[in-house]
């Protein structure tokens, strides 16, 4: 009877289901009474209240505005701010210079080509973490005093105390602005094929310098160049050395490994896709964005999403060089409060909703260019 | 006879024509691009001489003396000095000995290991009972030897011990996770799903906080775990999650026919999937097991965040003496030279053996 049974392929899997899902639950419950009983030994006190509480921590250096008088809550916002902030500028500032180094790795120059070869080589060897505090300790031990900076281009410092470049603060009506142009921008770009060309010159032409003559009046752009004064630079903008070894780091550890993804997109393509553009009598533009770009696209995007949310894993490294991302801002808290499980339960919900969330954009985006076989 | 005339009229095969060379100048200078790329590499080789500059010519080479390295130039007499901390971290001087023979033992086992001749069920059982043996040795408490907890080991035995181990334990359980996420039952594929893309989704360094703070809180008292060995349980998570991936490309790859065979032989499922499929999917997917093996050595480094001294915590360390001028740069350069060569090393032993499988199935 039993033996029959078992040998039912039905019975047994639903058999082997219930075994593993009980299991499951019972792990889940032996870690949950576990916790429990640790928490009331330690009498520790498990929930959320603290959120509201005043933080009484500094954080360095945010995107948001924020004083230790603010609560623990928007503290970990300034954090994820923060880590949003540098997680945007490393992967479109990678993208472009990743861009670059595939293109000069793909020219036929080989001095250029190699070079950039023994960069890639050179950087995705390393560790990031190890990249990081390179350059972090290049930038606090080596640099000079302020008074000897580095000045490479007039309004722009390097020195111990971080690298300051000039400051741009737009007018009253400034933010309005970009927003307008920018949509003007892409109405412009949508509805370009449907004028006459001539048309298009002139409207874009005439848009162009009606922005121009606006955005002088609306922006009343106010550039502030930094200088030394006494023991210090005075005026500009200051990017914290923190902030720029991680940015540096960053950039170029994520845009080597997007230059080989956009290479091995590119050869991929296979030869006879330009000739055939070439031999169909197609300009040379026309077979790089109509014919190569769109095939190569299609491979490089799967591996180029997962690089984009590499990155943004990897600002958690900030923690490395003491930039006061979401997982420093998470690691204060803990010591601050004892707050261990709340915190890294935040940490973790974070992220996951990041990925998960680029993952369905991404499935749908590749659904989008994916080849449609007939 | 019409074969002998077609015979005699046949061409004889002609020679290849002699690569053609480009004269230097025309490589680098030809047209306006090629030109301007050589400018530019120019540019950079000489906005690069500083830093040769400091690394080389100014540098102090060889001293005793620490203040002799407030030149300017860099301190290279300081790894030599701090060689040992940096290799060993907090190990007892006199007991250095010990990790030095584990990292001997690791080089000859892997040297024993390139060859694919040798790959099979032993090799797997020799490797277990080497760890085993270094890690007694490390661990000491035995023959004379005195014990060394784990607080105290440190450097390169503990990022090459994080790096082998991770892997090494984590390949079992990918296999299953692999398995589990391409099995017909949907509360195992569902889990097996959660695990991997959870811990996918999440940054290691997360991983490393729940292992290092929460999981005291996870676990009974009576089960006390060290610091080291719960890094080593969130580095081996990590692993088996990528691994997992890696080993379902190649699963994915096996076509249907071979299961169908097996089963046509009456071979029951589980003999089928362990002798029949594992083995064709392990071996087609060696090159991305390679690429997930660098990635792990490049991410024990990340273990320095939660205080376990690893190489560069020990590289860290060793620049604070305030004996010297703080010399960081240098030894962050020296760590990252050594975690370089590990890794090139396992990249081009990837290729050469990927060569040698494409060389294989052409005969």
């Amino acid at each position: 009877m039993l033996s029959t049974l078992l040998d039912n392929r039905h019975v047994r899997s639903v058999a082997l289901q219930v075994l593993l899902l009980v299991g499951f639950a019972s792990l889940l419950y032996w870690l949950w009474s576990n916790t429990a009983e640790n928490l009331t030994a330690r009498g520790i006190h498990v929930g959320f209240e603290y959120l509201h509480r005043q933080a009484n921590f500094p954080i360095s250096e945010s995107v948001l505005p924020y004083d230790p008088s603010d609560t623990f809550g928007w503290a970990y916002l300034v954090g994820l701010t923060n880590t949003a902030a540098i997680s945007l500028l490393a992967i479109v500032a990678s993208t472009i210079f990743g861009l670059f180094i595939a293109l000069i790795r793909l020219a036929r120059n080989p001095l250029a080509s190699g070079m950039a070869a023994s960069f890639v080589g050179g950087v995705r060897n390393m560790p990031l973490i190890v990249q990081l505090l390179f350059w972090y300790a290049l930038a606090t031990t080596l640099l000079p005093a302020p008074k000897q900076a580095f000045n490479p281009f007039p309004g722009i410092y390097l020195s111990l105390r971080g690298l300051y470049v000039p400051s741009v603060s737009l007018g009253p009506y400034g933010f309005a602005f970009l927003v307008a142009s920018a949509a003007l921008a892409m109405t412009f770009w949508r509805f370009r094929q449907s004028l006459p060309w001539i048309l298009r010159g002139v409207s874009a032409a005439g848009t162009t310098l009606g922005m121009f003559i606006l955005g002088t009046i609306a922006l009343e752009p106010s550039v502030n160049l930094p200088e030394l004064k006494g023991f210090n630079f005075a005026g500009g903008m200051r990017l914290s050395p923190e902030f720029a070894a991680l940015m540096l780091g960053l950039i170029i550890y994520t845009s080597v490994f997007i230059s080989e993804v956009v290479r091995g997109g590119i050869e991929a393509v296979s030869r006879g896709q330009s000739e055939a553009g070439r031999a169909l009598g197609l300009s040379e533009r026309q077979t790089m964005f109509r014919i190569i770009v769109p095939q190569a696209l299609r491979v490089i995007i799967p591996p180029m999403t997962s690089q984009y949310l590499s990155t943004v894993k990897n600002t958690t490294l900030a923690l490395a060089v003491g930039y006061p991302e979401l997982g420093l801002v998470v690691g204060t808290v803990i010591n601050q409060t004892g707050q261990a499980i709340e915190s890294i339960a935040i940490l973790l919900s974070v992220f996951l909703t990041i990925s998960i969330a680029v993952s369905f954009f991404m499935n749908w985006y590749n659904a989008r260019v994916a080849l449609v076989t007939r | 006879m019409n074969y002998a005339m077609a015979a005699t009229e046949l061409v004889a095969p002609r020679k290849a024509p002699p690569a053609k060379r480009m004269p230097i100048l025309k490589v680098l200078f030809g047209d306006m691009l090629s030109a301007l790329l050589t400018l530019g590499a120019v540019a950079v080789i000489l906005s690069l001489l500083p830093a040769f500059r400091w690394a080389v010519t100014d540098a102090v080479w060889l001293t005793d003396d620490p203040s002799a390295c407030r030149s300017g130039g860099a301190c290279w007499a300081f790894i030599e000095a701090k060689f040992r901390f940096i290799m060993f971290g907090l190990y007892p001087p006199g007991e250095q000995w010990r990790p030095a023979t584990v990292i001997a033992l690791l080089l000859g086992m892997t040297l024993i290991s390139l060859s694919p001749a040798l790959w099979g069920r032993k090799l797997v059982y020799v490797w277990a009972a080497a760890v085993c043996a270094m890690l007694t040795l490390m661990w000491g408490g035995f023959a004379g030897l005195s014990h060394v907890s784990t607080a105290k080991w440190g450097g390169l035995p503990v990022t090459l011990l994080l790096a082998l181990l991770s892997l090494g334990l984590g390949f079992p359980f990918a296999i299953l996770l692999a398995l589990g996420r391409r099995s017909s039952l949907p509360i195992l594929r569902l889990l097996s799903v959660g695990l991997i893309e959870t811990v996918r989704g999440l940054p290691l360094v997360g991983l490393l906080f729940v292992a290092s703070i929460l999981l005291p809180l996870l676990l009974p008292p009576e089960l006390d775990i060290d610091k080291l060995g719960r890094t080593l349980a969130a580095l081996t998570v990590f692993s088996a999650a990528y691994l997992a991936e890696v080993l379902r490309g190649g699963l994915q790859a096996i076509p249907p026919g071979q299961v169908e065979a097996a089963q046509a032989l009456g071979i029951p499922h589980w003999k089928a999937i362990r002798h029949i499929v594992l083995p064709q999917a392990i071996q087609k997917v060696i090159p991305p097991l390679t690429n997930t093996a660098i990635v792990m050595v490049k991410n024990t480094s990340l273990v320095i965040i939660v205080g376990v001294f690893d190489m560069l915590s020990a590289g860290r360390s060793a620049a604070m003496d305030p004996l010297w001028p703080g010399p960081y740069t240098e030894a962050y350069l020296f760590v990252g030279v050594i975690y370089f060569s590990i890794c090139v090393g396992i990249s081009y032993y990837a290729r050469w053996l990927e060569l040698r499988v494409k060389a294989k199935d052409y005969r």
